[in-house]
């Protein structure tokens, strides 16, 4: 068996607009589209990795979360209908979708290895959650690939942002040593939005463009700081920054995907491609990915 | 109909383990017979409606009301899945959820109600309506916790709560599924291992039981912010159970409480408590805080442009547009005005005084300073009748004669004569009638009550009013 490899790293962020907006058949809310930027951002992440072979997706998604210990989905398959609790009226998703139970269990085991309080979930009645539905959805429509799905500790509301990117960060070790002992060939995602300020109201058509931007300019002005870092290979300066970013921002970073991802990338210092970015009900959204295959070709 | 109240309330834990695990810890065992004890007792009140406000059920888009007749689905806890599943099938009082959600935009609230299939109720309000209703007879309402709203916001949606359930005549039960101390254990723990995460987290336990079981409500909710401060993770941005079940019951610090377990689960304070309406006599209250009956908060981000015209925004929308010009009270020799009273809508005064005689306008119930009506105006600024609340208007327009006769130097009692004006005599007789025995009917005034056509103002009810100011 031959190392073990991350091909790419994704930003891939969860609102259901855009699963709304598509009108796929597994969701029952009709659309009149909305949120090109985004889902054309999608689009390109797709197109951009569609040659590039892989054995699984794994998944941090903030809207499993755990309180005690980060959990792995730990059963091989998965179905039911996902209802978002926020936004019912835009996502009700009929899934259907596979398990890499054994890299979830090798990296859970690396994790614990580690120090690292952990548990799989092997409850049938369990029900995926939406982030994880919506961006394994947007990346990968046909759900022809296995995933591993991790929960989101909440450490970051227990103690604080520092603490959570601790975490996080040797979280993040343990995955990319797990994914190499694998012999797989992976792509990392974080699902999350980067600031997180939301509107409180909802247009009478939700997908009313008209009615859409940034919250405030702050947030504005905090999206476009950490979107140029990683555009110009700078990742170690968001994960200095994460503490004022993810409080000022009230960014998605706290259930701490973001930071996960880049150190299971080791902190990449090559550049990122920018696929999109646009925002939802006032959230900013970007869809990055980071070409690990190209980089770290020596490296096999 | 007999008049709607809150016949009881209860504070019970959200964690599934009383309901899946009670044999596992003693303490877990404590609270499931404080759960079934409860059940008990909501059975011999003769309860035709639960309302529980979840806070394990965050939203976003202001409030969110289940308004599903019958959800059924699995529950599986995020954190607990190793502890088993609980099927649920509820019984939801649609017809109230869909009166509450209008009741709350009534008071300026942003407010929907939620009925999808497979709608995932929170774990909190699954454990409260499977221990607390086991046969489903009572119908239930659940109402999420908006992750952005604060004090103001969460009074007026328990004011509005009231407001339908006194329209409806419900005998209803309040439920606030809540942790007290919310921190639980980072790793996992032997069930025999549980206890409260730190002894701080256990005194200001103590200290919140200690208020509650001496029925100070209020206290408890003038107490949120330093307690979300001392013993809460930050889950959201405020402890906002307690302003709920205080404006639920009135703001008040007299309930007879009884806390019928107190227990840890996996380190969070888990506690069922009793709070009965019965007067405990005890009524020392510190009132620190407004008294909001309509929320003018602006979080209308999407509409900020157009929101912003000249209209003041302490006069509800709907009822500036829908009514006369408002004027100043004249002021002529006797003359008797007030800033307590609401303006007059034409060229008179609010009394007039000739020797001890005082006479008064017409009173209405619109309140001063934001000309609102408590209760809710009968019809909206297209004439389309509204739902109203004739005891609240009443209520009202006494408290307003009480005003302009005070003013005037005098007291309640010395009203010799009474003609009230009904604009709906068969639907609004009998409240009217009873809030009249309450009040005026203790003092002795003559009374007339005459139907009328229409007032100048959505109002339901109005009085001319004698006064003889016999000092
Ligand atoms: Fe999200």
């Amino acid at each position: 068996m031959g190392k073990g490899k991350i091909v790419a790293g994704c930003l891939a962020p969860h609102p259901p607009h855009l699963v709304y907006a598509e009108n796929p058949p597994q969701n029952e809310p009709v659309a009149e589209g909305g949120w090109e930027q985004l889902r054309w951002g999608y689009d390109r992440l797709r197109a951009s990795l569609q040659d590039i072979e892989y054995d699984a997706i794994v998944v941090l998604s903030p809207h499993w979360q755990t309180y005690i210990g980060t959990h792995f989905l730990g059963l091989p398959h998965f179905k039911g209908l996902s209802v978002d609790p926020v936004f019912p009226n835009l996502f009700r998703y009929n899934y259907d979708l596979n398990i890499d139970v054994d890299l979830a269990k090798a990296i859970h085991d690396e994790a614990d290895a580690a120090g690292l309080g952990v548990k799989m979930m092997t409850n049938p009645d369990f029900r995926v959650d939406y982030g994880t539905i919506v961006t394994g959805h947007m990346f990968n429509p046909s759900w022809d690939k296995p995933l591993v799905v991790i929960s989101s500790n909440r450490s970051r509301q227990y103690y604080s942002v520092e603490v959570m990117q601790d975490m996080m960060i040797e979280l993040g070790k343990v995955t990319r040593r797990a994914i190499e002992a694998s012999g797989k060939r992976v792509v990392v995602i974080a699902s999350n939005s980067l600031s997180h300020r939301h509107f409180t109201t909802e247009s009478e058509v939700p997908e009313d463009m008209s009615k859409e931007h940034i919250t405030s300019h702050a947030m504005h002005l905090w999206d476009m700081r950490i979107i140029d870092y990683m555009v110009k290979g700078e990742t170690q300066r968001i994960l200095d920054e994460m503490p004022e970013f993810t409080e000022q921002a009230i960014a998605e970073s706290d259930g701490g995907a973001f930071s996960w991802l880049l150190s299971t990338l080791d902190v990449p210092d090559y550049p990122a491609i920018l696929h999109g970015y646009g925002t939802i009900i006032g959230t900013g959204n970007a869809i990055v990915e980071w070409p690990c295959h190209k980089y770290e070709e020596a490296e096999v | 109909m007999s008049e709607g109240n809150i016949v009881a309330s209860f504070v019970v834990p959200v964690h599934p383990h009383p309901v899946l695990a009670p044999d596992q810890n003693p303490g877990w065992k404590k609270l499931r017979e404080a759960f079934d004890q409860a059940a008990e007792t909501i059975r011999g009140l003769d309860v035709d409606l639960m309302i529980i406000y979840s806070t394990t059920w965050p939203s976003i888009i202001g409030h969110q009301i289940q308004s599903d007749p019958n959800p059924e689905w699995v529950m599986v806890d995020h954190d607990f899945h190793d502890l088993g599943s609980i099927s649920y099938s509820f019984n939801i009082d649609q017809d109230f959820a869909h009166a509450w959600d209008s009741a709350n935009k009534k008071r300026g609230l942003q407010s929907r109600c939620v009925n999808y299939k497979g709608f995932p109720i929170d774990v909190g309000s699954v454990v409260a309506l499977t221990l607390l209703n086991p046969d489903n007879k009572i119908p239930a309402v659940i109402v999420s916790s908006n992750v952005y709203a604060n004090r103001s916001e969460t009074t007026v949606m328990a004011k509005a709560c009231l407001d339908v359930v006194k329209a409806q005549g419900k005998r209803a039960v309040a439920i606030t599924a809540m942790s007290l101390s919310n921190r639980m254990f980072t790793d996992f723990i032997e069930p025999s291992e549980d206890k409260i995460h730190s002894l701080k987290d256990h005194e200001w336990n103590q200290k919140i039981l200690e208020f509650l079981s001496q029925g100070r409500l209020e206290d408890v909710g003038q107490l949120s912010r330093t307690i979300q401060q001392q013993i809460r993770v930050q889950k959201v941005v405020a402890f906002k159970p307690m302003w709920w079940l205080s404006a639920m019951n009135g703001n008040r610090n007299d309930l007879t409480g009884d806390v019928m377990a107190y227990e840890a689960i996996h380190g969070a304070g888990g506690a069922v408590i009793h709070l009965d309406p019965t007067p405990s006599g005890a009524a020392d209250k510190e009132y620190d805080e407004e008294d909001v009956e309509y929320f003018h908060g602006e979080r209308g981000v999407l509409d900020a442009v157009e929101d912003a015209t000249e209209i003041d925004p302490k006069v509800p929308k709907e009822q500036q547009e829908n009514g006369p010009e408002l004027w100043e009270p004249t002021q002529t020799a006797g003359s008797v005005n007030t800033d307590a009273a609401p303006k007059p809508v034409g060229a008179y005064p609010h009394a007039r005084r000739v020797g001890d005689m005082l006479y008064l306008s017409g009173v209405g119930p619109r309140q001063p300073g934001t000309n609102s009506i408590p209760g809710g105006p009968i019809h909206d600024e297209n004439d389309e009748p509204l739902d109203y609340d004739i005891r609240a208007q009443t209520h009202a327009v006494v408290e307003n004669v009480r005003r302009v006769v005070e003013e005037a130097g005098g007291t309640m009692d010395q009203i010799v004569d009474v003609t009230t004006f009904l604009v709906d005599m068969k639907r609004d007789f009998a409240g009217y009638n009873e809030v009249w025995a309450e009040t005026l009917g203790k003092v002795g005034p003559t009374r007339t009550t005459l139907a009328i056509d229409a007032l100048p103002t959505p109002i339901a009810v109005e009085m001319k009013v004698i006064v003889h100011l016999n000092n």
